[in-house]
Formats: structure tokens, C-alpha cells, sequence
């Protein structure tokens, strides 16, 4: 809300300036995040008369103007604009004057004649359309009263006035008028607001035989009153008003619509006035509207309403959407001469929901979804009737006619003094608290006991905002000045801050992975359609977005890849062809029958180009399988799993690679896949080689893990033997192992590949592979005899099982 | 000549030949030559059978004295030569230690990681649990429970994705809050917990907002906890985090699950409160909101409000990321350029 520092200060004492007023509200109430005004950067503008006008010789179209500017001579100053005429009072920019935009006015000729300065419209001195009034928009302004020629215009317009930004909170909407606002300044620095209350004075014709006003549900209108105003002339409001109106933010437009907008600002009571001649039946009903029903709003769109909108009706058809925006058949034009004015409260949650439905969320329907006060009701249909006598000599007819009403009674709380610092942590004193209370208006009753004080405290209407204990806890806090509050940590009995084991594993995975060379990635878990298709893990149903924002996320993740694969083409793109990334995040998998998607924690990772750059003294190697299966193999092996990890080229993703893929098995349960892409799905991506691992932590999250028993340091040497194998090329590493470890003997310590040869040099169809067997006794030194029968063993069942040849 | 002038005469022709020698396998030929059994020194001292007996041990303990000083000059000259070769060696071995090292390639943690771990490492220094909690959340815990009910005007604030009607992402980490309320056991303890997280809104992407983003809510619960204990609370980890020198300010602010509730400013740390561009030269920044439980959460959770209250506090390590280090474009960290990500990699 926009709050006028001039307007302000008629309403309450303000001892301090603009700024420093923002400064501390911001600090005791309400955000103030900018002061601006309006003429800044502006000078040397003045009021001026123009005394006469020619048209222009050389013109078809410019007018040469005698201007009085309240000095010793008139000016010539040359004007465009077609409204421009003797006898008006204009604005006049001088020479040497700045405008908007820093546009600088100079003395200079048009098409050879002298021109002594600039007459203005408001557009070109900081007004926008939206506050202009539109009667001047195609024109210079000219004003409605006679003003000494001279003057600084910016006064005169309220363009050296601060407004302050009130940046309002939802629960503070009683700040949105200024009367709120006063209080809420006054309680700040311990000053009262006064205001002016002007005495409606009343006709002898009575409301109540002009017009009927009832209300079908008071839950929809829990309070609606009406006034009616005889003999009213439609013209232009002073400029007063029209000065609080455009600094306000409201665009002036004629007296009666003016009224209403003033009344809004000053009480934050949102008013609607009726053209009372158009309304064909005397009769005002508020009811539902009936689905289909139509109206015609006052921006001359046209609604069909649906029995959730509340409507003002003449007795048979909508003459406005309640609350929200009033109807083109009722609207208030100059030959308008008898005014009904509206001050109601509605139903909130319909009045928000209308304004969405029909995208007309205005100031009126945001007062009624925040909440208004229901003191100011009354008052601020009285103060617009009166206003409609003052400014367009109208009459207000005998009395108000209501069709619902609701108590504005003051909300009594009783609140401790030691209640208050036991909270806040201090020890504010009850004569400090008793002041606060004050200080905004609220009533208060104190009652001493032997350690404690009781506040009874009654809290206007105004404040419809505070209904408990802590809500007062908070006046008293922020007007206290939280400034002033200590600094204290809590004194709670000891409790142990530890990260869980599920934790401790994601964060020591985490700087594993990095410290094995790759970097940590975010990426959206919202994805595309068909994201989900590839690199699942656990089998489910995908969980989509009721209404997603755009199509590139509107599906729960079901793979931590495809974020990742984003993550390398965005890399490729940007020129970086050396990508390591890892994610641990959450994937969402949702049984079918289920709403609710389980959270499973993942980790995956994607590798293109190579690991490590080019050096002087080592060549870079791309990533390959090896690679990523060794990161992949000593980030399981960290976990210590007693049960048995196997990694099997089986059960492949149709977008890994036929012959460089393999699943991840715990103990037979697939928990993680690893492999190269396919080279139609990188082809179809538009992705390089890429190489991808992804792991479902919660099975290793669970399992078992070796038990840890100290082993002392063998006394004893180990004893290795080498065997080179000329072997059938489809018999895997695995089944090598499994032979040499079944037929190892007590004392095989470990197996281990130290060569792998196939080419033109072996028979087709066979490869050469070398293992080190390491063999260890911990009681004694291993004697060669029993080792030889051991590795004897060894050889002949992988001759007999295998078909090896032992080179 | 008597044998002694023949040693002396021996002694002197030897060192000389000695001193030249150049490499060792020559040095250990004159050791030969000159001390094995053919030698000159053992046909001198075979040669005493034919001397007096008187004679014997002067002339025998002469030779044995020439033989000892040809000892210590071929001694001598091969540590001489042996340390030259060393010397060689080491200059040959001379590498340039101004080359780079064999490189180790180190990943890095993304930075808003970096932010979170410091956070909850901070947090559990101070005896807080951290929370797990869901991404899909319900909307009883995300609003209902949280004192927002489907009509209040703070749902304005909050452009959901939901998923049916009762099941949404969660907008806040406070979604956490009122399920550890209802699991937690008061006669255990306090409650003291933080929660990080992914949080959602339904916001178009740009420079300043992201459909996604993380949060980090704390709540703390017992019988005598203080808004001065929040205050303390938050001024230790705003100087944890931005420096020992900075200061905070609470100002009143409006958030459903807490009364009262405050936004809390950070004095600038580029600047240190002088006011600069970082600061809009306020001298301030704010970095979080927070304020004391509200009744209404701890009732609904089924914790007595009469006994029972605390604070809680939700902040962004985006926010804190994007103002600690300058990054202007919040979608930076989910695009994870690998040039942007690793530019953080020095943890410090």
C-alpha cells in the first residue's frame, strides 16, 4: 500500500522524516521497503495562466501561448496540445526545468518562433496512465480551480510528497487504510492518531421508502449497508482529492467513484456505488448467483457466473459481482443524480475465489479476502455520503438500510506479565507493558498479585488480527523492539546431535565418490514424459503433476539418470567435454493402487571424455567400463557388506550397451546397474559416449555388514604362485574365480587377474588370462611342497572344469 | 737398496698411482697388485726368512706400516670416488620441481551442499537431530497442520504442485515440523532438529526463482525455550556462516505456524553495514524468517501448548549460497555446468 507521508501526518504526529519513518515501521511493524517522490530529479516548474492563444502561423497544429508564470512579463511558450485554450491553469515548465526522464526544458524556437518553456501534461512529469486522469490523456492538464500563477507546481500536484511502500503482510490488512496505518505510526512513537469526524447532516426523505435491501444468506454478507444520496452532480473531484487519489496509486475519474476509492483508502473499507435510476426494481437482493447467469462488468467483460459468486442484485439481475467488481448496468456516468452507496463485509473465500475465476483480483476484493473492520462499516458509508454533499452537492437521504449486520465488539484477552518474559526472554516491567497497550489503542485493566500482573486487555476491532495470548506477546515484542531482546541459546537437558547411520553412509558416499574424482550434481526431480522409461531399478507406476507448469517437469523421478544425462548434454553444449558427475537424491516409486509414491534414496553417476587431462608426464584415457566399475566397486566395497555383491550382464536396460552393460546384485537382488549407453540411445539423445552407474542405497542401507574382529598382522610370509591360462574367450573372470577359490585349499588367500592377451598369435576362439594366487598359513611359514599340492589342485580343476590349458 | 728403502720407494709410487685412479674397478686391481699374496708388500715380508732375527720384527713391522698407509690411501681415494659418483647420480636424478604433479583429480561438493553440511554440522555441534522427511508430502502436514487452512490468505503465497488433492511436493521444509511433533517423546527431552531439503513451488523458472529449491527448517521445543533463545540461536549461526563480526535484526513479519514471527536481517557482509551494492545500501540483508511455535501447531500435534513452546526457523541455501558468493542466477545450480560447480571446490 502506498501511504502518502502528507496524508499521514494530517491523521497523527510523525517527529520524524519520510525515511526515517520507513526505517523504523520496517522495525516495528510493517516492511517499508522504498520511499519515493514523485518529482525527484524535477525542477522549475510552476503554475501558469494562459492569458491568450494563436494558432501557431507556421503550424497547422501548434498554438502560440501568452503564458503568466507569476513573473513581471508573460512568456511565449509554443504547445501542441489540442486541448490547450485561453483561461486555463497549466503547468509550465520553465526554461532550465527538468521533467520526467531527465529531460532538460530549454529557451529555444519552433519553426521561428520563440518558446520560453513547456506547458506539461502529467504524463511528462512523472504520472503514469494508470494515475493520469484520462480526461486530460490525449492533452496538457489543466486544472479545475484557479491557482496563483507562480506557484511550484510540484506542491500544488503532491509531487514532493513521500509514499512510502508499505510492503503489508497478509495478517496486517488493517494497515490497508490510512486510519490503520495511523494507529499503527502512532503506537510506534507513542502518539495518538486524530481524526477528523465531520457530521453527516441527513434530508427528511427517508432510505427506506426509496429502496429495500435484503440479504438471502448472512453468511455471505455478514454485514450490507446502504445509503442513498439525492441530487448529485457528477464532475470532476478537487484536486485534494485527486492529489491522495493518484499518490495513492488510484486513478481520479469522477466524484462519486472518487469518493469511493477515498473512503477505501481512508477506512480500508472497499464501497460500491449504484446509479440508482438503473436499478428497475427499488429492490436490492444479495444471493448466489445461478450457474450460467450473466453479467457484464464495469471493464465491459462479459461473465457467466456460477452459483459460488456472490451477486448484487436489483431484485431480479446481477448489478455487480459482490465485493469484486460492480456491473456495467448500474454504473455510475455523469448524468447520473441519485447515488447508492455500498459499505458490506463478504464471505472472504468466495470473494477470492470470484476474483480468480474471473481474473479481476482488485484493491476492494483483496481488503474483503484479508478481512475488513467491522467498526468501520457504518462510518465509512456515512463519511461517503457526507463527502457526496460536499462534492457534488448532493443529499443524503434519512438513514442507512441494512440488510445483515455483525457485532464490532472488542476481542478481551487476558495476558501475564510473567507469561510475556517467560516467552520473550525478558523482563519487561508491567508499567512498559501496560504503556504498549496503550500506545495502540487497546484497552487494558491491570491486576496485581504477589509475583505476577494480570492484563486484561480489549482489543478494538480494528485489530481483527489478534485473538490470543500470542498475538499480544507480539505487539508487545515489536513495539518492546526486538533490538532490545538478549541474545540467548536455549538451556534444555543435554541431547546428542548425531547423524544417523543412513546419514553417516550418504555423506561418507558422497565425499568417496568425490575424492575419487567426481563432482556433485543437482538436478531437477521434476522430468520430462519418457524420462522414466529407462534405468529403473525397482519396478512402479509413474506419479505425475495435476497441473505441472511446463512439460519439461511434470513427472516424479523414477531413475536418478535422466537428470544427469541433461546435466551432460548442458556440459557437451557449453563446450566441456570432460564430465565426472554424481547425485544422491530421491527417486519416486509408486506401487500401483497407491497415491503415494515411496521416497527411495539413489545415487548415480555419468562419466564422458576422461577422468584426468592430458599431463606432461601421462596421456588422458577416456573413461571406459573399467573405470567406472572400479569407482562403483570401492564405493560398495566401503560398505563392508557381509552378504555377496555380484555384477552380471544380465537383466540389461535396452538403452545400456549389449556388451558393456551389468546389474548390480545383492545377494541376487538387482540394487544398481553400470555400463556404457547404447550407441542408438547416445545417437537419439545427441550425447557422446557416456558411462553410467546407478546404486538403490536402501538395500545396502539395510544389509548386513561384516562384523569387526581384530586379526592380528600375519607373522608368516605369503607365498604367491602365477598361472597362465590358455582358455575357451566366452569364459568369464567369475568362473575362473569360482574354480580357483573352490579348489584353493585353506591356506588361498586371494586370486587375483594380472593379464588379460586375446589376439592373432592364440588359437581362435581363446584367450590368455594370468592370475597370482597369494597363499598364507597365519600359524607357520608355508613349506613349497604343501603349496605346490595346493596350486596342483588348482591347475587340474581348472583344466578339467574349464578346459584350461595351463601355459 | 735395503728392503725398507724398496717399501719406502714402493709407498711413494703407489699414492701418487692411487690419487689418479679414477674408477673403481682400477683401484681395486692396484689393491691387488700391490696387497695380494704376489705382491710386492708379501714378497718383502717372505723375504725376512733370510734376515736376522734381530732385523725381523723392525723390518716386519715396517712393511706392515707401508701396507697400512697403501690401505688407507686406496681406502681413501674410493670414498673419494664414490661420492663423486653420487654426485653424478643426484645430477643426472635433478628433476624441475617447478613442473606440475602428477595430476589427482578431486571432485567437489556442489555448493549447495556445501551450505547444508555446514549448516547441519553446526546444528548437531549444538546438540540438534537432523530430519529426514518427504518430498511428497500431504496436505494436512504441509498446510493443515501448519495452522493454514485451505481458505488462509497465506496460501496466496504458496503456488503448490499437487498431485491429487491430498498429496503434494512440498513448498517447505516445514512440512518436517508437525510429523517429528507428533513421533516426538517429551518425557525424553527436548526437542531440538533441523530439517534440509528440497522444497517446490509452482514458479516459473528465472534468475530468482526455481521450481525447485532447498530449505532448511529448525525447530527447538521445550519447557523454557525463549524468543531471546532464538535471537542467541540464529546470531551464532549467522556468524557461523557470514563472519564473527555480524550482527542480526528481527523484524516483525507474518507466517501462520508462528507467533510472534519475525524476518531476520544479517549486517552486510561485503560491506559489514556501510551500506553497498550487495545490501542495496541498507546495510542489511535479510537471510530467513522465523519466530515462536504457534499454539495452534503444537495442539494439533497433539503437544500440550500450556507447557510446552519454542522456536522454529526456515532458511534457504539458495538464498544463502546465491549472497555468500555472488551468484546471480539461481538456475546455475541446477544446470551443474561442471565450470560452475567447480569453481567451489576449495572448501577452505
Amino acid at each position: 500500500m502506498d501511504v502518502s507521508y502528507e496524508w499521514l501526518k494530517e491523521l497523527v504526529d510523525v517527529p520524524v522524516t519520510p525515511e526515517e519513518l520507513a526505517d523504523k515501521v520496517s522495525r516495528t511493524g510493517i516492511e517499508v521497503p522504498s520511499v519515493t517522490y514523485r518529482g525527484a530529479g524535477m525542477k522549475k516548474l510552476v503554475i501558469g495562466h494562459i492569458e491568450s492563444e494563436v494558432m501557431h502561423p507556421n503550424s497547422d497544429h501548434l498554438h502560440i501561448c501568452q503564458v503568466d508564470v507569476g513573473e513581471d512579463e508573460l512568456r511565449q511558450i509554443i504547445c501542441g496540445a489540442p486541448n490547450v485554450a485561453a483561461g486555463q491553469t497549466v503547468v509550465a515548465a520553465l526554461p532550465g526545468a527538468r521533467i520526467a526522464n531527465n529531460v532538460k526544458i530549454k529557451r529555444g524556437k519552433i519553426r521561428g518562433e520563440v518558446s520560453d518553456g513547456m506547458l506539461c501534461a502529467l504524463q511528462e512529469i512523472g504520472f503514469s496512465d494508470s494515475v493520469a486522469p484520462h480526461k486530460y490523456s490525449d492533452g496538457i492538464y489543466v486544472f479545475d480551480e484557479a491557482i496563483k500563477p507562480g506557484t511550484d507546481a510540484m506542491d500544488v500536484l503532491g509531487m514532493n510528497d513521500a509514499v512510502l511502500d508499505f510492503d503489508i503482510t497478509p495478517n496486517r490488512a488493517d494497515i490497508l487504510g490510512m486510519r490503520g496505518t495511523a494507529w499503527e505510526v502512532g503506537a510506534t512513537y507513542g502518539n495518538k492518531p486524530h481524526f477528523e469526524e465531520k457530521h453527516l447532516v441527513e434530508g427528511s426523505q427517508k432510505t427506506a421508502d426509496m429502496l429495500k435491501v435484503s440479504v438471502t444468506d448472512p453468511k455471505d454478507a455478514p454485514s450490507y449497508n446502504l445509503r442513498v444520496v439525492t441530487g448529485v452532480k457528477i464532475q470532476d473531484s478537487p484536486l485534494w482529492m485527486q492529489k491522495r487519489l493518484w499518490n495513492a496509486g488510484v486513478r481520479p475519474i469522477n466524484n462519486i467513484v472518487d469518493i469511493t476509492n477515498y473512503i477505501m483508502l481512508y477506512f480500508g473499507q472497499p464501497l460500491h456505488a449504484f446509479d440508482y435510476d438503473k436499478l428497475d426494481n427499488k429492490e436490492i437482493l444479495v444471493r448466489r448467483a445461478t450457474d450460467g447467469e450473466k453479467l457484464t462488468t464495469l471493464d465491459g467483460n462479459d461473465h457467466e457466473l456460477v452459483s459460488d459468486d456472490i451477486v448484487i442484485t436489483d431484485g431480479d439481475k446481477p448489478v455487480a459481482l459482490a465485493g469484486v467488481m460492480g456491473g456495467l448496468n448500474s454504473e455510475i456516468t455523469k448524468d447520473t443524480t441519485t447515488v447508492v452507496f455500498e459499505a458490506a463485509t463478504f464471505n472472504h473465500i468466495n470473494i477470492r475465489k470470484t476474483a480468480q475465476r474471473y481474473n479481476l483480483r482488485s484493491q476492494a476484493s483483496i481488503r474483503f479476502e484479508r478481512g475488513i473492520d467491522l467498526a468501520s462499516i457504518v462510518p465509512a458509508l456515512n463519511e461517503a455520503a457526507r463527502l457526496a454533499g460536499e462534492l457534488g452537492g448532493g443529499t443524503a437521504t434519512a438513514g442507512v438500510i441494512t440488510g445483515s449486520s455483525v457485532s464490532a465488539d472488542p476481542v478481551v484477552i487476558d495476558i501475564s506479565l510473567n507469561r510475556i518474559n517467560k516467552i520473550l526472554g525478558t523482563q519487561i516491567s508491567a508499567v512498559a507493558v501496560s504503556k504498549i497497550f496503550d500506545q495502540l489503542g487497546f484497552g487494558v485493566q491491570e491486576q496485581a498479585s504477589a509475583d505476577d500482573v494480570i492484563f486484561t486487555v480489549s482489543v478494538p476491532a480494528r485489530r481483527w488480527d489478534i485473538s490470543i495470548v500470542p498475538d499480544l506477546i507480539e505487539e508487545v515484542a515489536r513495539i518492546y523492539g526486538y533490538d532490545q531482546l538478549p541474545s540467548t541459546l536455549p538451556t534444555t537437558s543435554q541431547t546428542v546431535g548425531t547423524l544417523t547411520t543412513v546419514q553417516e553412509r550418504v555423506r561418507r558416499s558422497r565425499k568417496l565418490l568425490e575424492a575419487m574424482g567426481m563432482d556433485q550434481a543437482i538436478t531437477y526431480a521434476l522430468r520430462r514424459e519418457g524420462d522414466n522409461k529407462h534405468f529403473i531399478l525397482e519396478p512402479g507406476e509413474t506419479t505425475k503433476l495435476a497441473w505441472p507448469m511446463t512439460v519439461d517437469h511434470q513427472e516424479l523421478r523414477q531413475n536418478m539418470l535422466s537428470g544427469l544425462l541433461d546435466a551432460v548434454k548442458y556440459n557437451v553444449a557449453h563446450g566441456t567435454a570432460d564430465i565426472a558427475l554424481y547425485e544422491q537424491g530421491r527417486t519416486f516409486i509408486r506401487h500401483a493402487g497407491h497415491d503415494r509414491p515411496a521416497e527411495h534414496e539413489y545415487l548415480a553417476g555419468v562419466f564422458s571424455g576422461s577422468m584426468q587431462q592430458d599431463s606432461w608426464n601421462q596421456k588422458a584415457k577416456p573413461v571406459d567400463f573399467f573405470t567406472v566399475k572400479g569407482i562403483v566397486s570401492a564405493l560398495l566395497d566401503d560398505f563392508d557388506i557381509a552378504g555377496n555383491i555380484e555384477f552380471a550382464a544380465t537383466d540389461l536396460d535396452s538403452a545400456l550397451h549389449p556388451g558393456q552393460g551389468a546389474s548390480i546384485y545383492l545377494d541376487g537382488e538387482r540394487i544398481g546397474l553400470l555400463g556404457r549407453l547404447h550407441p542408438e540411445f547416445e545417437h537419439e539423445e545427441g550425447l557422446p559416449a557416456t558411462f553410467v552407474f546407478e546404486l538403490n542405497l536402501e538395500p545396502l542401507f539395510v544389509a548386513d555388514r561384516n562384523v569387526k574382529i581384530a586379526v592380528p598382522a600375519p607373522k608368516f610370509p605369503g607365498v604367491t604362485r602365477d598361472v597362465a591360462l590358455l582358455i575357451a574367450d566366452n569364459v568369464t573372470d567369475q568362473q575362473v574365480l569360482d574354480v580357483i577359490k573352490a579348489n584353493g585349499g585353506k591356506y588361498l588367500q586371494s586370486a587375483r587377474l594380472f593379464d588379460v592377451y586375446a589376439g592373432p598369435k592364440l588359437p581362435a576362439g581363446t584367450k590368455s588370462l594370468a592370475y597370482t594366487l597369494t597363499y598364507l598359513n597365519p600359524e607357520a611359514t608355508l613349506t613349497d611342497e604343501t603349496v605346490s599340492a595346493s596350486f596342483a589342485k588348482v591347475t587340474a580343476a581348472l583344466e578339467s572344469e574349464l578346459k584350461a590349458h595351463i601355459r | 737398496m735395503d728392503l725398507q728403502d724398496k717399501l719406502q720407494a714402493l709407498l711413494k709410487e703407489n699414492q701418487k698411482k692411487i690419487e689418479e685412479t679414477k674408477e673403481l674397478d682400477d683401484l681395486d686391481k692396484i689393491r691387488v697388485n700391490l696387497l695380494g699374496k704376489k705382491g710386492p708388500i708379501t714378497q718383502v715380508l717372505r723375504g725376512m726368512r733370510d734376515l736376522d732375527a734381530t732385523e725381523r720384527p723392525k723390518v716386519g713391522a715396517f712393511a706392515n706400516s707401508i701396507r697400512d698407509e697403501l690401505n688407507a690411501a686406496l681406502d681413501e681415494q674410493r670414498e673419494t670416488l664414490r661420492r663423486e659418483r653420487v654426485a653424478r647420480k643426484l645430477a643426472k636424478e635433478t628433476v624441475d620441481v617447478t613442473m606440475p604433479g602428477t595430476p589427482v583429480r578431486l571432485g567437489t561438493p556442489h555448493i549447495l551442499q556445501q551450505i547444508i553440511d555446514d549448516l547441519s554440522d553446526f546444528f548437531l555441534g549444538m546438540g540438534y537431530q537432523i530430519v529426514d522427511s518427504y518430498e511428497v508430502e500431504q496436505d494436512h502436514y504441509n498446510f493443515e497442520m501448519l495452522n493454514i487452512p485451505a481458505d488462509h490468505p497465506a496460501r496466496d503465497m504458496q503456488d503448490t504442485f499437487y498431485l491429487n488433492k491430498e498429496l503434494l511436493m512440498r513448498t517447505q521444509t516445514s512440512a518436517a515440523q508437525s510429523r517429528t511433533l507428533e513421533k516426538h517423546d517429551f518425557s525424553k527431552g527436548p526437542l531440538k532438529m533441523i530439517s534440509p531439503g528440497r522444497v517446490y513451488r509452482r514458479d516459473t523458472d528465472d534468475a530468482t526463482h526455481s521450481h525447485q529449491f532447498h530449505q532448511m527448517e529448525g525447530l527447538v521445543i521445550d519447557k523454557n525455550i525463549t524468543m531471546a533463545d532464538l535471537k542467541g540461536t540464529l546470531l551464532a549461526m549467522a556468524q557461523h556462516v557470514f563472519g564473527a563480526d555480524r550482527e542480526i535484526r528481527l523484524r516483525p513479519s507474518y507466517f501462520p505456524f508462528t507467533e510472534p514471527s519475525v524476518e531476520v536481517d544479517v549486517s552486510c557482509f561485503r560491506c559489514g553495514g556501510k551500506g553497498c551494492s550487495v545490501c542495496k545500501y541498507s546495510g542489511w540483508i535479510e537471510v530467513l524468517g522465523a519466530g515462536m511455535v504457534h499454539p495452534n501447531v503444537l495442539t494439533y500435534a497433539g503437544v500440550d501448548a500450556d507447557v510446552y513452546g519454542g522456536f522454529a526457523f526456515g532458511l534457504g541455501p539458495d538464498r544463502f549460497a546465491m549472497l555468500k558468493y555472488g551468484v546471480d542466477d539461481i538456475r546455475s545450480f541446477y544446470t551443474d555446468d561442471v565450470r560452475f560447480l567447480e569453481q567451489f571446490h576449495k572448501e577452505g
